[in-house]
């Protein structure tokens, strides 16, 4: 059943507001979601006045400025800031999307920064993505064939059938899509989610794959697929501009038409 | 490190709901107003079959102001839940999911359903204005 309000463990409090440096004349107010595992306390939100002068242009470079410069405390998860590893995904001013790929100068007024939405906060803004990462490994991601490769070359592709998976093999799992689905904040339990559902369809639409037949029969439930009601929040969001949304609808098509075939 | 204390993040608190996941929530608002519509649908089926005193005073209650916002409510719902209906089958036959075309599909939904619940009320006000 859907819960719509916060535990009352979760529920934010005002936090610690930290000063500019003395001097500063471009100043950025940064708001931080912060919790600390040992403290006992509930969450808050911390401020930070940032100097823009002295700092990167993309969000991930003002929390790491944060982090070095005013408060070594605050922990978060990155590592390529290039948009390719999916490690600074967080919610943005409202939006889940990647902190190394959203400029600083897209945003009026105050960063307002939160953990992925709906998930367990393993400390300040990092989420534990473990039952999401479950969620992957129950779509079996990998190509399954019965048929032996060819004895001295890889499994072929042609150029249209690689195509198929244009839009689908981007991903890099970052969990924005999910973590922005209403349908899986209230059965994220059971539902697959529309990350882990584009994975799905990934390969089903790999033509080297061979068990599409078992794949769909995993995916027939009420919960793992038909929870998707077209929301679209996923593909409003994805900051590698992909469209779950669209993988999710062909799923449920491919799911029609061998009923019908 | 206990991991049972966890708290839950922020969602609807902190979540900037884009137009269409406003519309998915008015869609299944109608849907359920939809249903109780009907059941004043039967009360107003079962006055009729009452005779005429019971039929003249659900006629006066659904004539009042607040059966007329109730049915201007209802009609709007009707439409809404119609022409957003009509985008889900396209949706489910696997168009308009580029973002382009899902924000204009949404405008194109809001409008139908206006202008259907307009054009029947002015119609029905024509109507009961001639007889």
């Amino acid at each position: 059943m859907a819960e719509f309000t916060l535990p009352k463990n979760s529920v934010v409090q005002q936090g610690k507001t930290y000063p500019a440096p003395a001097g500063a004349t471009n100043i950025q107010v940064v708001e931080i979601y912060r919790w600390d595992p040992d403290s006992g306390e509930n969450p808050r939100v911390d401020t930070y006045n940032l100097d823009l002068d002295t700092c990167g242009p993309m969000v991930l470079d003002a929390i790491i400025k944060i982090k070095d410069e005013i408060d070594s405390t605050l922990t978060f998860r990155r590592s390529c800031r290039e948009g390719i590893c999916g490690s600074c995904s967080m919610n943005i001013n409202g939006k889940n999307t990647l902190a190394c790929t959203k400029d600083i100068s897209d945003i009026d007024g105050p960063i307002k920064i939160y953990p992925l939405p709906h998930m367990p906060v393993v400390k300040d803004i990092v989420p534990d993505l473990t039952h999401f990462y479950a969620q992957y490994a129950s779509i079996k991601p990998w190509i399954q064939s019965t048929t032996p490769p060819p004895p001295d070359k890889e499994r072929l592709q042609s150029k249209e059938d690689r195509a198929q998976l244009d839009g689908l093999y981007e991903c890099i799992l970052c969990a924005c899509c999910s973590t922005s689905c209403p349908s899986y904040w209230w059965n994220g339990d059971r539902y697959l989610g529309p990350a882990i559902l584009l994975q799905a369809y990934r390969w089903l639409a790999d033509s080297r794959d061979e068990n599409a037949g078992e794949r769909l029969d995993e995916l027939e439930d009420p919960f793992k697929l038909y929870r998707c009601h077209t929301i679209m929040n996923c593909t409003e969001t994805c900051p590698k501009g992909l469209n779950p949304a669209k993988a999710i609808a062909e799923i449920k098509k491919l799911l029609v038409e061998r009923k019908i075939a | 490190m206990s991991s049972n204390n966890r708290p839950l993040s922020p969602h609807l608190d902190v979540y900037k709901l884009p137009l269409s996941a406003l519309l998915s929530i008015v869609h299944r608002g109608t849907g359920a107003f939809l249903t109780l519509g009907t059941i004043v649908l039967v009360w107003w089926l079962m006055a009729l079959a009452g005779g005429e005193e019971s039929f003249n005073s659900a006629q006066q209650f659904m004539g009042s102001f607040f059966g007329r916002l109730i049915l201007l409510g209802w009609s709007f719902a009707l439409f809404f839940h119609l022409a957003n209906g009509i985008r889900h089958l396209v949706w489910d036959a696997g168009y308009c999911f580029e973002k382009d075309e899902v924000e204009k599909t949404s405008y194109i939904v809001l409008a139908t359903s206006v202008f259907l619940t307009l054009l029947v009320w002015v119609v029905a006000f024509l109507f009961t204005a001639g007889a």
